[in-house]
């Protein structure tokens, strides 16, 4: 079975110790997640990719209960809809990101508690890859 | 100079089966227009906007075309707020004396469906179900009420007042109370916002006729002047609507940009505000944007809520109108909802919902995606 990165600017896949990748402006400091070609922060143009680190702090979270229309992608349907949290992760001194939570129990979702980086497959596609996303997990 | 709002026209909001957004916004703008008591062929110049029903200046096939300088916007949930700005400037710049401002829009049932794109964000976004606005709101919801020790009670007492003040407006969409029970044991939609938590989006037309301050006794004894319109965009590090990512600097968003930029045009601060109509996309939304737009600290907001300080009767009533939780939510039109129900409750015309007191300045302030805002300040 074959997989693939749902987009190659967020993580490599398959990886050894696949991480995310972000950009760093040589100027400002700034950090971007996805990788920017230019700093958010002060419209400078000497970026780096950098990998971020894979644990972190859940800084606010909340869960998805209706299915998202298109362009929303997944392996469940409508009918089989399976709710999935997401929230936003504080990467000490880096920056927050967004990003799917492999939970989506509310008891088991606090702010502040610690998360790593896991990844899932979002959906399939019509030859059989299996796209994969990134997300956190209760550590 | 200021620029004066000497005619209001609506078309009821909601769902209108068999009417385009178009035709929604052409009912507004002859409202407006006989409000006034001016002809479209005296107008010298228009603005306006939909999300998702044409181009405003077709408006032109139903109105009459009269060859005018007429320009779409289109700007998020500051379409409103943005047409009237430029036609304040329009106005102060003495290009021109009369302008109509309108909005109109007509969405489809359930949640917006953005296109990462349309935003710079690539398609991963939304194949992970993340390009949904709700989310936002209740992430940023959830990490408020944890910072500011608020609990969820704050938010059902203000969708359970959206739709008591809904029930008293015959343009709003939802005209029916809910009990404080039923909407908190609603079902959950984004945690912790539930079902009676959210506005949807619908339908509706809304139009204003301007004019130069001096020249508004013409029309009207009741003019309302635009004492202040701004509109702003987001800042590196604050929390804003799709934001794959945010920096740690905590910038100020956009709404307290707007607003601190419409109180400093005015010559005036919260305390001065005695009604203000603020976005409730969902009843977090208002939660948040109390604070944000001056009117109590962060976390004063469930003693207000509690003591029915934002009630019709309140000492500072808020969504008088049901805001658009009862109104639900056509872009194009909301923001300029907003200002109808100040310029009604102005002139002391709001009816069953009118303030039981004199007054004498209103407020207005949307918030959309992905991180704009719009507020304006007017005076009887």
């Amino acid at each position: 079975m074959t997989s693939r990165s749902i987009d190659e600017a967020l993580f490599d896949w398959p990886a050894v110790e696949p991480a995310l990748k972000a950009s760093r402006c040589r100027e400002c400091g700034s950090w971007a997640f996805p990788c920017m070609s230019s700093c958010r922060g002060c419209g400078g143009t000497a970026v780096e990719t950098v990998l971020l680190p894979r644990r972190g702090i859940l800084w606010t979270w909340t869960v998805q209960r209706f299915m998202p229309k298109a362009p929303y992608r997944s392996i469940d349907s409508e009918a089989a809809f399976v709710p999935f949290g997401l929230g936003y992760v504080e990467l000490p001194g880096v920056l927050r990101i967004e990003t799917r939570l492999t939970e989506h129990d509310p008891a088991k979702l606090r702010i502040g508690d610690p998360v790593e980086l896991a990844f899932y497959t979002q959906f399939v596609e019509p030859d059989g890859t299996e796209v994969v996303n990134y997300a956190f997990r209760p550590v | 100079m200021r620029v004066a709002i000497i005619g209001i026209g609506i078309h009821r909001f909601g769902r209108t089966p068999g009417m385009s957004g178009l035709q929604q916004g052409a009912v507004a703008a002859r409202r407006a227009l006989a409000d006034a008591g001016v002809r479209w062929q005296d107008v010298q110049f228009a603005y306006g906007g939909s999300y998702s029903a044409g181009n405003a200046d077709a408006l032109g096939n139903e109105l009459g075309l009269t060859g005018i300088p007429f320009i779409n916007v289109l700007n998020g949930c500051a379409t409103g707020g943005s047409s009237l700005i430029s036609a304040c400037q329009h106005i102060v710049s003495g290009a021109a004396d009369l302008g109509l401002v309108v909005g109109f829009d007509k969405h489809d049932r359930g949640a917006f469906n953005a296109q990462p794109s349309e935003y710079g964000l690539g398609d991963w976004y939304g194949q992970a179900g993340m390009m949904v606005t709700t989310q936002f709101f209740a992430m940023k919801l959830q990490r408020y009420l944890h910072d500011h020790r608020i609990g969820t009670d704050a938010l059902v007492r203000i969708a359970e007042k959206a739709y008591r003040n809904g029930a008293l407006n015959p343009n709003a969409w939802r005209r029916t109370p809910i009990g404080f029970e039923e909407i908190k044991h609603s079902t959950m939609v984004n945690d912790p916002l539930n079902k009676y938590m959210f506005c949807s989006p619908a339908e509706g037309g809304v139009a204003l006729v301007v004019c130069r301050e001096d020249r508004a006794s013409r029309y009207t004894s009741k003019p309302v002047l635009v004492s202040a319109a701004a509109m702003r965009t987001r800042k590196a590090g604050a929390f804003e609507v799709y934001a794959p990512s945010i920096s740690l600097d905590d910038a100020p968003n956009a709404t307290a940009l707007a607003s601190h930029a419409a109180y400093e045009m005015a010559g005036l601060g919260p305390k001065d505000i005695d009604v203000a109509s603020i976005q409730d996309t969902e009843s977090g939304a208002e939660l948040m944007h109390m604070a944000e737009n001056g009117f109590c600290e962060h976390g004063e907001q469930e003693h207000m809520l509690a003591a029915g300080e934002t009630q019709i009767d309140g000492r500072l009533p808020i969504n008088t109108d049901g805001g658009c939780l009862a109104n639900g939510e056509p872009i194009g039109a909301s923001g300029l909802r907003q200002v109808y129900e100040i310029v009604l409750q102005l002139r002391g015309a709001a009816g069953a919902r009118q303030v039981p007191r004199k007054l004498r300045t209103g407020y207005t302030h949307v918030y959309g995606a992905p991180g704009v805002s719009a507020v304006t300040i007017l005076q009887a």
